[in-house]
């Protein structure tokens, strides 16, 4: 151990990104949530001073943590992945059902959700497989192991109903190309979508002729750069091949109406004025809401506690997912656009920081967590900008839920943790 | 070389960001929308008070009392103590539940109504209380408040505006009161007023810190007009008093004005029962009252057969065309015969000219009358032209055009009629000889008999009868309801027909009904009364019908009275007649036991009879 405190030692740009986002996001959740008749900051009842609590709990959490054996989470990561399973298996039987989500534990003064722990324990326990010595990502069968510690999770939470939650988990793919699965998995998967896209677009006859003349040249001039196993490539071409003659079928019979309407707003595919213009007014409503929350900021907002659409309530969920349209509105563009550069810094730090982890697993863990941050980052942030079709994520240290802030910090704090001890670590044996 | 990749794509995703927000708040803001909804000025409607109703001697006939609405914003509620709130308000479990449901199925952040129409004292409760129920508030509103239990038919009443009013006229908002029917609805646009809007602006806690823009936008509400009627409110409550338990219509004209001063329908109703809390459960009660038929107005909708009082208009047509001598005698044999078969007459036969032929209501006489009539023509068709055009110059066959928003046309079959009925050419005057007295296919509503006898009263025209007599800005009354409308028969034919009224009353068949120091001409009638019971043409009690005008010289007032099987003519509906006379006349009663049996004396067990199922007798003279 160095003689120097771990204050000293612990990265400060990191921490203060963290401080800095947090207070920011605490002061919007308090002028999205605050009424006129609330005394206390720390009131319970209220949105913001709950948030409050959980952010001092977080603040506690991080001396704690300094003071734990750097390697605690290493050494018992297995068990934390599968404790974070196993709450989550918990839910079916005791979970507590709110807006129509089986989501949270009951434990009286608020509410526990273990998503939000079991992202942080499935990037332990993916970390920790990844590091073993056992392990090599070349073989299938540790690509097998290593995509069902990734996909158990997500089986869980997509019933609860959570889809958002569980494409979070998703983001744990890049991990694993980042650690050398082959790339063209993720090649395949954003072909596929774009032709699930195109195909929606265009319809199946024109990106089909474009798509097999593309296949034709490919396979006539084929590059040896990239070696692409031949089984892969014939699943490739299949599932290409479903998916463009498939995609007219499940959206018309498969869909559901809400899911058609998302699609036909984010593409543009509604033709009919007067459709697209109800679309817009039902299931756009959030997004033409909070786009027009952020446009009437202009350059500068109209201030803290200002924010007329704010206050009015206008934006669905603005404590929630859609926090950043009070951002846009009560702060401005410069201010907005300073949070984002916010983001992109600590996303930029965080990957190279872990990147000058010597222990394998330290560095697993911490792309792990830049991973989850970024899908939450971009996600979030370009669905309320109306880039990205609605799906519902909420926005880190901004967002309202205590297991989220909870649990984002200790993501946190545990990689500065283990970076502030780097010095002293050998090199993962 | 993966960090380089990470860095540029993170950089990339924030500057598409970056770029988007400055899209949307720097180069597509649109300034006039952001305007337009601006969140912190509030629009809020003021309300006039709705202008009162006063009788024609200034006496008030409807005001306004405050009443109060319980209203909810669904997402304020906070631990509702549902017992206790259904105590407080006496209702159901149920039934707030099913309020509040509707409520947040509405919006769960705008105002729906709980309970409607609370009465000042149970306002007070709830007031005490109101802080132990947050979402919950009181909206203060205005009801009608009847300072008369009478004229429920004429005054009509108020209620809140459906989807259809809102479509129809865009000035209604929901939750604003419209008028329904009578004078409400007729003189709607005056009575209500024009709402006023304020601007106000608002601070970030949503405080209201004052108008806006100094109120440099707002408009004033404009208050509701108050209006007199030509109702007599006296005479009004009087003729509903004298109505008891009888059905039929009342209808009293000032002959010189065409002024309605009463109009009656029996079975009425309290116009009170049509405000507050109960309102809802009263209006379903009498609207499918389908028996007697309380909010049906008899008055103005009813088109009985007129009967006897006829006879004095085919006398009038007879008199013009000439067909009539009014000395000439024609022997009544206790009935006349029309192709061999004999019509009755009750008037005891013997010789009659005019005057004794309205004094006895001689069916032989005027069926000799209205022949005459028709043989001046060639064609029947041409004769029955002439008829029809001198019946319809009183106002009878077709709409009246009063100032009520309903009415009924009546009846005066034309040639046409006849034609489709029998075929063209194919009918002569003994086809329709029950004309002459009445009782064939012509209709009339009390409201015409009433017209008709102030046509008569004022010797060959009327006015339009209306109800305005004043609006409380000055504003002129329509024109049509000033000019006189002369009928086809020349002002000298009258006066025989006015003597011969006169007669009925003295000496004639309205003898009984005769007021101290009140000369009255008048004309009885006593109309057949047919229903089908089980399928069977089934003869009732006739109606008694009585028109009459006072005093002969000079007439005050012109009315109809019609009671359904109330009998003969004098024995309901003239004593009614004359006591109405003398109210309006005299101001008081002289003939205080008259009085006190028409007041008492109904005409249910008449009513039941078809009902009952078992046999009945018509037409009896018991009292």
């Amino acid at each position: 151990m160095s003689g120097k405190s771990f204050l000293w030692r612990v990265d400060w740009l990191i921490l203060l990104l963290y401080l800095a986002l947090s207070f920011f996001g605490w002061l919007n959740l308090y002028s999205t949530t605050v009424t006129d008749t609330d005394t206390s900051l720390f009131d319970f009842s209220t949105y913001y001073g709950k948030q409050l609590f959980f952010f001092c709990l977080s603040i506690v959490m991080f001396f704690s943590i300094s003071l734990l054996d750097d390697r605690f989470f290493e050494r018992f990561s297995s068990i934390f992945y599968f404790v974070g399973l196993f709450l989550l298996i918990g839910l079916f039987a005791f979970g507590e059902t709110i807006a129509g989500a089986t989501s949270w534990y009951d434990l009286g003064a608020f509410n526990f959700q273990p998503s939000e722990f079991a992202k942080l324990t499935t990037v332990l326990g993916l970390a920790k497989y990844l590091s073993d010595l056992q392990t090599d990502i070349k073989k299938p069968s540790s690509q097998v192991f290593a995509v069902l510690l990734i996909l158990a999770p997500v089986v869980l939470v997509v019933p609860q109903p959570d889809p958002g939650s569980a494409l979070i988990f998703l983001a744990l793919f890049l991990v694993l190309f980042y650690e050398g699965f082959p790339i063209y998995f993720l090649i395949f998967a954003v072909v596929l979508a774009l032709l699930f896209g195109l195909t929606l677009m265009f319809g199946p006859i024109l990106i089909g002729i474009i798509y097999a003349v593309l296949l034709l040249f490919y396979f006539g001039f084929k590059s040896p750069s990239i070696k692409i196993p031949r089984l892969a490539m014939a699943a490739f071409v299949l599932f290409s091949g479903l998916i463009i003659t498939g995609t007219t079928y499940v959206f018309e019979e498969v869909f559901e109406d809400r899911h058609r309407d998302r699609f036909n707003l984010w593409l543009n595919l509604e033709k009919n004025t007067n459709e697209l213009e109800s679309i817009r007014k039902s299931i756009g409503y959030n997004t033409i809401q909070a786009e027009e929350a952020i446009a009437s900021g202009r350059w500068l907002g109209k201030g803290f506690l200002k924010g007329t659409r704010t206050k009015g309530d206008f934006v669905p969920q603005q404590h929630t997912d859609y926090i950043f349209s009070s951002v846009g509105e009560e702060w401005g563009f410069i201010a907005s656009a300073l949070v984002i550069v916010a983001f992109v810094l600590l996303l930029n730090r965080l990957v190279r920081i872990a990147e000058r982890q010597k222990r394998h697993f330290n560095r697993l863990f911490g792309y792990g967590i830049t991973a989850i941050l970024l899908f939450h980052f971009v996600i979030n942030i370009g669905m309320v900008l109306g880039l990205l079709p609605t799906i519902g994520i909420p926005l880190p240290f901004f967002s309202y839920g205590g297991s989220g802030q909870l649990f984002m910090s200790l993501m946190l704090f545990i990689f500065l943790k283990m970076d502030a001890n780097r010095l002293n670590q050998d090199g993962g044996l | 070389m993966q960090r380089f990749v990470f860095n540029i794509l993170t950089t990339l995703i924030g500057l598409t960001f970056i770029l988007r927000l400055g899209y949307l708040q720097i180069i597509k803001y649109d300034k006039s929308k952001q305007m337009l909804d601006n969140l912190a000025i509030k629009v809020e409607k003021t309300y006039p008070e709705r202008g009162f109703i006063y009788d024609r001697n200034n006496q008030l006939l409807v005001a306004n009392q405050p009443a109060y609405d319980i209203m909810v914003i669904p997402r304020d509620i906070q631990n509702l103590d549902t017992l206790a709130f259904c105590e407080m308000l006496n209702i159901s479990k149920e039934q707030l539940d099913r309020t509040l449901g509707r409520a947040k199925r509405y919006s769960t952040r705008l105002p729906s109504v709980v309970l409607s129409n609370l009465s000042k004292n149970e306002y007070a409760v709830f007031q005490e209380k109101m802080r132990r129920f947050p979402g919950f508030f009181v909206r203060a509103k205005s009801l009608r408040d009847y300072y008369t239990s009478a004229g429920a038919n004429v005054l009509g009443y108020i209620s809140e505006v459906n989807q259809d009013d809102i479509n129809k006229n865009a000035y209604y908002i929901q939750g604003e009161n419209i008028g329904r029917t009578g004078i409400e609805k007729q003189y709607e646009k005056y009575l209500r007023g024009s709402k006023g809007v304020r601007y106000i602006q608002k601070d970030r806690f949503n405080r209201e810190i004052g108008p806006y823009e100094n109120g440099v936008y707002d408009t004033l509400a404009r208050i509701g007009l108050d209006i007199n009627i030509t109702i007599d409110k006296e005479l009004q409550e009087y003729a509903e008093k004298l109505m008891n338990g009888k059905r039929g219509g009342i209808v009293a004209l000032e002959p010189k004005t065409g002024e309605i001063l009463s109009m009656v329908s029996g079975p009425t109703y309290d116009p009170a029962l049509l405000v507050g809390r109960k309102r809802s459960k009263n209006y379903t009660k009498l609207h499918y009252d389908s028996i007697s038929k309380p909010t049906w107005d008899r008055s103005i909708l009813a088109e009985p057969s007129p009967g006897s009082p006829f006879k004095v208009l085919n006398a009038l047509a007879a008199l013009q065309e000439g067909t009539l001598d009014e000395d000439e005698k024609v022997r009544c044999y206790q009935g006349f015969f029309v192709g061999g078969v004999k019509r009755g007459c009750h008037c005891g036969g013997g010789l009659r000219d005019l005057n004794d032929g309205l004094r006895n209501s001689c069916n032989a006489y005027f069926a000799d009358v209205f022949k005459s009539f028709y043989n001046k023509y060639e064609k029947t068709a041409d004769a029955h032209d002439s008829w029809t055009k001198h019946m319809q110059s009183f106002g009878l066959g077709n709409y009246l055009g009063t100032d009520l928003p309903t009415g009924r046309p009546g009846r005066i079959p034309n040639t046409a009629y006849y034609d489709r009925a029998y075929g063209k050419n194919q009918w002569y005057n003994s086809f329709i000889i029950s004309n002459a007295i009445g009782q064939g296919e012509v209709a009339a509503t009390p409201i015409q008999l009433a017209n008709m006898t102030a046509a008569i009263a004022n010797r060959g025209y009327f006015i339009t009868p209306h109800m305005i007599k004043n609006i409380s800005d000055g504003s002129e009354i329509p024109s049509r309801f000033k000019r006189k409308r002369f009928t086809t028969i020349d002002s000298k034919h009258f006066e025989p027909i006015v003597k011969g009224m006169s007669e009925v009353y003295k000496r004639g068949t309205a003898r009984w009904i005769q007021v101290p120091d009140i000369e009255i001409a008048g004309k009885t009638g006593t109309v057949e009364n047919f229903t089908i019971i089980n399928g069977v043409k089934t003869q009732l009690t006739d109606h008694s019908v009585f028109v009459a005008f006072a005093p002969v010289e000079n007439p005050r007032i012109a009315l109809a009275v019609y009671i359904e099987h109330g009998y003969y003519g004098a024995r309901y509906a003239g004593h009614i007649a004359s006591l109405m006379i003398e109210k309006y006349l005299k101001g008081e009663i002289s003939r205080k036991d008259l009085e006190a049996r028409m007041l008492t004396k109904t005409l249910e067990h008449e009513y039941a009879k078809p009902l009952s199922g078992e046999p009945f007798e018509i037409n009896e003279y018991v009292w």
